[in-house]
């Protein structure tokens, strides 16, 4: 069956879009004056590019799961991974102008190792400059974002040719590829982390920083796929999907925020025990000028799904599917948030017009892509291998 | 119904049928033990003996015999231990997190998994208890009153917490296995004939009757059990990472340390059950069962988590020289060109290098590549955490104190003895347990078993109720 995009969805995203955009002029409008209202836009420009760009990417990591692990389950599903991956293309433009207004600011106090009046009185940021600097961040990003890009093309254009020509050569491509891209990924993916949001900390640095990174955005990616996939089920599409395969995207939930919460606490309680200056800054920051959203958006991620979502039923029931979403959803953004604005506005952070705005303008436009993508493609997959097992899967 | 398609390989080999699993398992254990298996046993029991015979030595003297010294209070003893807590951490892996995954090839392996865990945890418990020196004061790490003649327990130290999550471990498993176990003994106990045997399963199966309501409860214990073992497998090997993480030791305290000691025990433990697997599926003719695709699916596993533990190894290496904190990197640059160069290549050989070959698809399929591969990892596993222990600590914050460490005899004596108790637990595992689940094995029978599968008549009949409906699908 061909999806078309509902009216009310298409005024419901453009409202999105408008009404983020209006509240983000407002928010500039009332700060106009302010000193720091330049690294204000870029933080939050950073915030919710990288947050959904991370959700797209996350799509991206999961059906190359899917293919490197051959599994059956998600053949049903298979189109709604791929238009939200569809994302990708646009977050890739969304953090490539992001980064590039933040370099031409240099770094717009965001990341002050872009800026040589402050590197040139900083012993420790001289000593990173070999990899912190203008030049070789942009080598890394470009790498990052093209081969995410290419991988992301070569998938999709596959899966459109399976539906035609069917056989199991394109499996056994994808199955290749996608084990290649893993590896990328698996180094990208830290890396990106790095380079984007740890060295908004500049002196600050924790090897499982990439892992947490992903795990938050494997955890949102999550979120959308199984709320995406309810939508489209309440709408009379996808009618492989039944039961079981809610539970499964339930399950991943569940088990992602877990892996969040459990890298969260790691991170945490090894640099409180250790109790290193180096180290503990980071926290100190964030427990000193963020203490409620730092830890309520960490009770509020581990809390929900793991009380809520534990019962098998609850995990089939789209409800509380959507609600727990929802929710945790808005606690892995004020993740990032605080990543992002503790490290560089500090104490002047606040959530106000501009960060909702922003967030509900690039929410607005996030949603109107993947639902357009989803136009493109039959909803169901053909000649997949692993269709019929999907079609009878009965957990 | 459940559908497998026809693209995935057969897991259970030939014409195989129901009363052929039964057979093929029972046969061992049934038949007179094989010349090989006295041989074997006896080196075995030999080497753990002498094992045992350095530990008396050990705690009779005093921890003084090992090549400890003031500087370096960890070397080979916790070495050994984290090495085979490691070890420890593929059965519950196997049974627990591949059953939420749905990894019918798991049956195959799991049970032997699961014993080589126990008998795993065993050897690791061993030594933080002779560690000690005074054994008899054991107890004490217990939080009993004070009344007893211990002190009480110091609850921030993660050394405690080991003690906690290794034991909820130990107990998680063996129960576990043993509910496992309880339909298969059945099994046996109605086919043996000789009485004391007969006696003996018939006390260890519990009485099972197989009815439809022991099979529910067998299956709602084994689904709270997965659920209950699942995070146990993180827990675990995170909190053995603690007891270097929490210090103020550079190459110690770093971040990444919990979840990249859970894929390193993952990747040790799968290459212990590789190199059990192979042998035992040849002395015990479980080809049909135990074949390639088994072989090639724990390779695939041994890379992804070798590949996890390659970018760890990196990850830490630059964040020491990102940080700009000189006693890191001089950590760092000490492990990898300083006196104890030799272990952190030797490490890195074993396991970033070595686990990459698997990307070659003959090879991963090749037993006898994976039978060497499975002991390099092995070794290279038992370097990492050396490396990670002494050469973290040999040369500490006063140069003054700088110092080696030379096993001695005692050393090598009770680390040996170790492996050799292990093969006696293991080989009287392999002799009186089925070492394969009889029960679990049937329910996949007519979804992979090859002549089902490849039957003409299994596709397109979605309405017949026929019983290969598995149970592996929680």
């Amino acid at each position: 069956m061909e999806f078309k995009v509902t009216k009310n969805a298409n005024i419901l995203t453009l409202t999105l879009i408008v009404l983020g955009l209006l509240f983000t002029g407002i928010g500039i409008a009332t700060s106009m004056g302010d000193h720091n209202l330049n690294t204000r836009i870029a933080g939050n420009l950073l915030i919710d590019s990288f947050f959904f760009f991370g959700i797209g990417l996350g799509a991206l990591f999961f059906l190359a799961l899917q293919y490197a692990t051959e599994t059956g389950w998600y053949a049903s599903v298979k189109r709604v991974i791929e238009a939200v991956s569809g994302f990708l293309p646009v977050g890739i433009i969304l953090m490539a102008v992001t980064l590039l207004i933040i370099t031409l600011q240099d770094g717009a106090h965001l990341y002050i190792w872009m800026d040589d009046e402050v590197v040139k009185n900083d012993e420790i940021l001289q000593g990173k400059s070999t990899y912190l600097n203008k030049g070789f961040f942009w080598i890394r990003t470009v790498v990052y974002l093209s081969v995410y890009y290419i991988y992301y093309r070569g998938f999709r254009k596959r899966s459109l040719l399976e539906d035609t020509v069917g056989g199991t050569d394109i499996h056994f491509t994808n199955y290749k590829k996608a084990a290649v891209f893993l590896v990328f990924f698996a180094v990208f993916s830290s890396m990106q982390s790095w380079d984007w949001i740890m060295s908004v900390d500049a002196h600050w640095f924790s090897t499982l920083f990439g892992w947490y990174v992903f795990a938050g955005m494997w955890c949102t990616t999550m979120i959308t796929l199984v709320t995406l996939t309810l939508y489209l089920k309440k709408n009379g599409y996808l009618p492989n999907v039944n039961e079981s395969h809610i539970h499964d995207l339930g399950k991943w939930t569940f088990a992602t925020s877990f892996l969040w919460s459990y890298l969260w606490f790691s991170q945490f309680m090894l640099i409180w025990y250790a109790n290193i200056p180096e180290e503990t800054t980071y926290h100190l920051t964030r427990i000193k000028d963020f203490r409620f959203l730092y830890f309520g958006m960490f009770l509020v991620n581990f809390a929900f799904p793991m009380v809520l979502l534990m019962s098998r039923d609850a995990k089939r029931h789209a409800g509380i599917l959507t609600f727990v979403g929802a929710i945790v959803l808005v606690g892995h953004w004020v993740d990032v948030y605080v990543m992002i604005m503790a490290g560089s506005m500090g104490e002047h952070a606040r959530i106000g017009f501009l960060e909702i705005g922003l967030l509900l303008a690039v929410l607005g436009l996030f949603l109107k892509t993947i639902l357009k993508n989803l136009t493109k493609a039959p909803l169901s997959v053909v000649n997949h291998p692993f269709l019929d097992e999907s079609i009878h899967h009965d957990i | 119904m459940h559908k497998e398609a026809a693209i995935r390989e057969p897991l259970i080999l030939g014409h195989k049928t129901y009363t052929d699993i039964t057979a093929d398992v029972c046969k061992p254990i049934e038949d007179k033990a094989p010349k090989m298996w006295y041989v074997l046993f006896s080196i075995a029991l030999i080497i753990g003996l002498y094992g045992v015979g350095c530990i008396a030595y050990l705690i009779g003297t005093g921890i003084g015999v090992w090549g400890l010294n003031k500087t370096i209070g960890w070397a080979w003893d916790i070495t050994n231990f984290v090495w085979w807590v490691g070890i420890g951490h593929a059965g519950t892996l196997i049974s627990a997190v591949l059953l939420l995954f749905r990894q019918k090839w798991r049956m195959a392996i799991n049970r032997s998994a699961e014993a080589m865990t126990i008998f795993a945890v065993f050897m690791a418990g061993i030594f933080p208890m002779i560690h000690m020196g005074r054994i008899w004061l054991a107890y004490w790490v217990v939080p009993i009153p004070n009344q007893f003649g211990s002190l009480w327990v110091n609850f921030n130290s993660p050394l405690l917490w080991d003690v906690f999550a290794i034991s909820t471990y130990l107990s998680v498993s063996v129960v576990f296995w043993y509910i496992g176990l309880i339909p298969d003994f059945a099994t046996l106990r109605d086919r043996v004939k000789r009485p004391i045997p007969k006696k003996m399963y018939s006390i260890l199966s519990f009485g099972w009757s197989g009815r439809a309501k022991n099979w529910n409860r067998f299956e709602m214990v084994s689904l709270i059990l997965a659920g209950l073992a699942t995070p146990l497998v993180f827990s675990v090997h995170s909190i053995v990472s603690f007891d270097f993480a929490t210090s103020v030791i550079p190459g110690w305290h770093t971040t990444i340390f919990p979840p990249y000691f859970v894929a390193g025990a993952v990747f040790s433990g799968f290459a212990m059950v590789q190199t059990l697997m192979l042998v035992m599926r040849k002395a015990m003719r479980l080809e049909a069962y135990i074949h390639t695709r088994h072989v090639e699916y724990m390779n695939i596993v041994i890379m992804v988590t070798g590949s996890i533990v390659g970018t760890a190894y990196i990850t830490e290496l630059f964040i020491s020289w990102y940080s700009g904190v000189e006693y890191e990197a001089y950590a760092f640059i000490n492990r990898f060109s300083g006196p104890y160069w030799w272990a952190y290549w030797s490490m890195m050989t074993c396991n970033v290098i070595s686990p990459q070959l698997m990307w070659i698809r003959p090879l991963r399929r090749s037993l006898l590549f994976t039978f060497i591969i499975s002991i390099v990892v092995n070794i290279g596993m038992w370097f990492e955490r050396y490396v990670i222990i002494v050469s973290s600590i040999h040369r500490d914050y006063l140069p003054s104190s700088w110092s080696m460490h030379y096993p001695s005899h005692i050393d090598l004596g009770v680390y040996v003895g170790t492996i050799g108790l292990f093969f006696v637990f293991f080989l009287l595992f392999a002799r009186f347990f089925p070492v394969l689940p009889i029960a679990e094995l049937k329910t996949i029978l007519k979804s992979s078993g090859e002549s089902y599968k490849n039957a003409p008549d299994t596709h397109g009949h979605d309405g017949h109720a026929d019983d290969n409906h598995n149970t592996n699908n929680h």
